[in-house]
């Protein structure tokens, strides 16, 4: 009973995410839940507290350590982390349950599909979210690693799990199977390297909520094996809630989920990227010019991207958006659903430098309203501000849907350098007539720009 | 019946009190016309013009002497008021509260007034609104005028050499004449700002296109009929200091803030005019009443302090053809209310017609006997549309909120009554992810973050498969599960606490 409970505290939790105001009341109703859970774990006839409240004292301490201390810009390290834990506990449990054979012989196929099922998916989200940490960290390159034959690889790495494997250990007598059951981890583990490191870094919104749904479904598999209802429900729902938020993300990118994770961005289509003929000359602006563009201006608007981050430049908008709103310039911030390398990470870094939610607004929410706005500030974003989305039909990010910063009157884009983005698609709206372009660190240029805005 | 259209005598003045295109619509409603000659000279409307369109030219002498309705924009001067015959109706701008010995002048001589600005300012008389026409003209020609001397471009361009900051305008009082300037000033491309006391202007001010700026003051500055009442001393206070911080910062002041009948008042000081930059301009509508600005002289241009301030009373005039056409409107359209020349009559019945008459049959009617003339809030409105628009959000998500709370039960049911078997643990698991999936799509992008760590703090329940686990006897499954406790327990405490910490910061 107190497992169904903690089951619609959970529900309820994500339910009151939903909405900024009903936010924490859903985040405390989460704890709630959390905490009748184990205290009625604890209260079913567990006898090794000497091993188990150590341990769980120290767990917690580490996960307030971690909490504490870590920086928002960091906030998709510290989650590829969280889901790996999850995926290797799913492991572990699921090689425990196998080694205590804690289950009659008559449902003993069906609780071996499942412990195979879920020690497969614990084993590929552990090491594959270890690789997006890493990946997200930047101890390990963001460029896709693309194996010759990897499709391939993976098919064989799947078969072989199914067949022979699987076969040996559901057949075995005992605890005969392990071997099986470890080769099949082993598989899990180099099967979750090969795939995470085929894809790349700004494709790791989509990455990192397929891996909290492959967490969720881990811990669902555990729940069956278990027996253990509140496992299913609130792997099923964590399961979903990251299936959804991938859909959410793909979308915003006009790909498809299959092409994300198999994908290998760019090189499918084959083409060199397009608009080469369309380079023109690029006018650079000035922090002091900029300042004063935006002391002239009715509305600006600013759009960031994954460069805010890196540069930590979130506290310097915020003065300048709270100077010029004390200057009555209407500011608005227009967030694409994929900027960042998190999903709504954008949100989180705008509401640690305290930028009021009320004007941080979607990208529909902001489009239809540029052909109106005087300046557009483009903050270490390239992909998501693209024209060539929408007007070059053969370029490889054609349709998918961008902020359309190029109708503003004028533009002013933030970048390190030239380089194009993440896709390796030329920017056109950088040689637009209307564009001005500041480069260097967007921190560094903004705090010259919040300096000259007096 | 015969209508009179002498030349204004007034000096610089420039407009005629109807252009021959009014003159064919009052012939239309059944009057003759006779156009004193050259009367439209300066508006440039000749005489042939006036012919064209079935007129005929007097003299001066004449169209006073024979005509029955006298049409002029001038409060009569000089001798007007005797050239007129008896029994004759003036039209024409009076003040009433200003010029009394006029109004008895012409009781004397038995001539009746209509007074155009004694017109009630309801919904109705609007078409026949002069004040209302002047003032549209004046704001449009103080901004040209501002144009005029202010050394820049009003739009900010950024050329091949070098970039132009727009102008900054600033406009007190936000009347007709004020909304007019601030259009104008709009569609040449500066920055404008309006001041107002009366806060229902503010949807009018953001809707021309300029900026509202606001006093963190309440106060409701509306009076009656459409004009501002006079402010408390600290609401003026607070006013002044707006102002002397605007001044120091725009180009361009255009101030309309006029009490009928009365001294203007004081907004722009000498202080706030020498704060203003060199080539600033300020433009003062309420020169007649003796200027918004300290250093305002009525109809003169002086430059104090390197800042040209403009008292022209007489911008209407400036623009004298646009000005006499749309004045001759509003007496098609007030002659039409008096019944034409058929029916012509002082119906004082009519709230219209009782207003603005001022003088009938040898006695003074003015001011009209009060009655009741609110100027009915805008506020109301919006007010009423809102409660609809939350019942149907409301019912939008109560629909989707029955769904919800149906599946949540019979999860709660179906999870009571399983037991071990397969099929049932299913159902619980299908049910869960319709529930995850109804849930989810509910969560605003903003918080998806969040969101994340709350679903990989909640996933680390896998905690209970490692608890329940580490009791049994075997020394690899201890270990195995308790290394699932750890990791799954940093799993629970970190990402709620981060979740916690992040949610923390979304402010308003």
């Amino acid at each position: 009973m107190a497992y169904l409970v903690a089951g619609v505290l959970f529900v309820l939790s994500l339910s009151g995410l939903s909405r900024q105001e009903t936010a924490k009341r859903g985040n405390i109703f989460g704890i709630i839940g959390m905490t009748i859970a184990i205290a009625a774990t604890l209260l079913s006839g567990i006898t090794n507290f000497v091993w188990l409240i150590p341990l769980m004292v120290v767990g917690a301490f580490i996960g307030m350590v971690l909490a504490k201390r870590v920086e928002m810009t960091s906030m998709p390290q510290l989650v590829a982390m969280l889901h790996s834990f999850v995926g290797l506990a799913a492991v572990l449990v699921g090689l425990a349950s196998y080694l205590k054979q804690d289950y009659g012989a008559d449902d003993k196929m069906v609780h071996e599909i499942e412990i195979l099922l879920g020690v497969f998916i614990g084993g590929v989200t552990f090491t594959g979210s270890i690789i997006a940490f890493g990946k997200l960290r930047g101890s390990i390159g963001s460029k896709p690693l693309l194996l010759p034959g990897r499709h391939l690889a993976n098919a064989v790495m799947v078969v072989a799990c199914i067949w022979p494997l699987s076969v040996q250990f559901i057949g075995a007598e005992g605890t005969g199977g392990l071997t099986a059951l470890i080769i099949v981890t082993v598989i899990s583990f180099v099967l979750g390297v090969h795939l995470i490191m085929a894809i790349g870094g700004a494709d790791m919104p989509v990455v990192v909520s397929m891996l909290n749904s492959y967490s969720g479904w881990a811990a669902a598999a555990s729940g069956f094996m278990l027996d253990n209802d509140l496992l299913i429900i609130t792997g099923a729902l964590v399961g979903s809630s990251g299936a959804i938020l991938s859909y959410i993300m793909c979308r915003a990118m006009n790909r498809s989920l299959a092409n994300v994770i198999f994908g290998g961005f760019g090189t499918s289509a084959g083409a060199t990227p397009a608009g080469g003929e369309e380079q023109g000359t690029v006018t650079e602006t000035t922090a002091e010019e900029v300042a004063d563009m935006m002391n002239d201006a009715g509305s600006v608007v600013f759009v960031p991207g994954y460069g805010m981050a890196v540069a930590q430049a979130q506290h310097v908008i915020h003065e300048i958006s709270e100077t010029l709103r004390g200057k009555g310039v209407e500011v608005r911030f227009a967030i694409h659903p994929v900027a960042g390398r998190l999903p709504g990470h954008m949100n989180v870094l705008l509401a640690e430098a305290r930028v009021p939610y009320d004007i941080v607004f979607e990208m529909d929410e902001v489009n239809e309203d540029l052909p109106e706005t005087d300046l557009v500030v483009v903050v270490g974003a390239n992909d998501i501000v693209n024209p060539s989305a929408l007007e070059d039909t053969n370029s490889p990010i054609a349709g998918m849907p961008v902020i359309e910063a190029w109708n503003a009157r004028t533009v002013v884009a933030l970048k390190r350098s030239m380089a194009a983005g993440y896709s390796g698609v030329e920017n056109p709206l950088y040689f637009r007539e209307n564009t001005r372009m500041l480069f260097g660190d967007a921190k560094e240029t903004l705090t010259a720009v919040s300096e000259n805005l007096g | 019946m015969l209508i009179g259209i002498p030349r204004e005598i007034a000096a610089g003045e420039h407009r005629v009190a109807a252009a021959p295109e009014n003159v064919a619509k009052f012939i239309k409603l059944g009057f003759e016309v006779a156009v004193e000659a050259d009367a439209g000279q300066a508006a440039k409307f000749s005489n042939a013009l006036y012919e064209e369109v079935g007129a005929t030219v007097f003299s001066a002498a004449d169209v006073w002497a024979k005509a029955d309705i006298i049409l002029k924009i001038r409060p009569p001067q000089d001798n007007e008021v005797e050239l007129a015959r008896e029994g004759a109706t003036l039209i024409s701008l009076i003040q009433p509260a200003q010029n009394g010995d006029l109004l008895e002048r012409l009781a004397k001589r038995r001539v009746n007034a209509i007074a155009m600005d004694a017109v009630p300012r309801i919904s109705r008389a609007q078409s026949m609104d002069a004040l209302s026409s002047m003032a549209n003209i004046a704001g449009y020609r103080a901004m040209v005028e501002a144009a005029g001397e202010f050394g820049r471009f009003f739009t900010g361009q950024i050329t091949a050499a070098g970039r132009v900051p727009p102008a900054r305008v600033l406009v007190i009082g936000a009347g007709v004449a004020g909304l007019s300037a601030i259009g104008t000033a709009v569609k040449l491309g500066a920055i404008v700002r309006a001041f107002d006391t009366r806060p229902a202007v503010k949807d009018e001010v953001m809707s021309m296109g300029a900026e509202f700026l606001e006093l963190e003051f309440e106060e409701d500055g509306t009076g009656e009929g459409g004009y501002a009442k006079v402010m408390s001393k600290e609401f003026i206070e607070a006013e002044m200091k707006l102002f002397a911080e605007q001044a120091a910062e725009v180009d361009i002041i255009v101030t309309t803030a006029m009490i009928p009948g009365k001294k203007s008042p004081i907004l722009i000081t000498q202080e706030m005019v020498r704060s203003m930059k060199d080539g600033s301009v300020i433009v003062d509508l309420a020169a007649e009443g003796g200027g918004n600005c300290e250093l305002t002289r009525p109809n003169e241009k002086v430059v104090e302090h390197g800042v040209t301030i403009l008292g022209y009373t007489d911008l209407p005039s400036r623009l004298p053809t646009q000005s006499s056409t749309l004045y001759g409107n509003n007496l098609v359209k007030l002659l039409g209310l008096f019944g034409g020349g058929d029916e012509f009559k002082f119906d004082f019945e009519d709230e219209v017609v009782r207003g603005a008459t001022v003088v009938r049959d040898g006695e003074i009617t003015w001011p009209p006997p009060q009655t009741a003339n609110p100027s009915p809030p805008p506020k109301p409105k919006p007010a009423a549309v809102q409660p609809q628009e939350a019942e149907e959000a409301k019912g939008g998500s109560s629909l989707s909120g029955i769904l919800l709370s149906l599946a949540c039960l019979a999860l709660l049911a179906l999870g009571w009554k399983s037991s071990s078997q397969f099929l049932d643990q299913l159902t619980v698991f299908t049910l869960s992810c319709f529930v995850g999936y109804m849930v989810v799509w509910n969560v605003t992008p903003a918080l998806h973050t969040p969101l994340m760590s709350v679903t990989n703090a909640i996933s680390g329940i896998i905690v209970i498969g490692g608890m329940l686990f580490i009791s049994s006897g075997d020394q690899a499954v201890t270990i195995l599960s308790g290394v699932a406790v750890l990791i799954a327990t940093i799993n629970v405490a970190g990402g709620f606490l981060v979740t916690q910490r992040m949610l923390k910061m979304f402010r308003k």
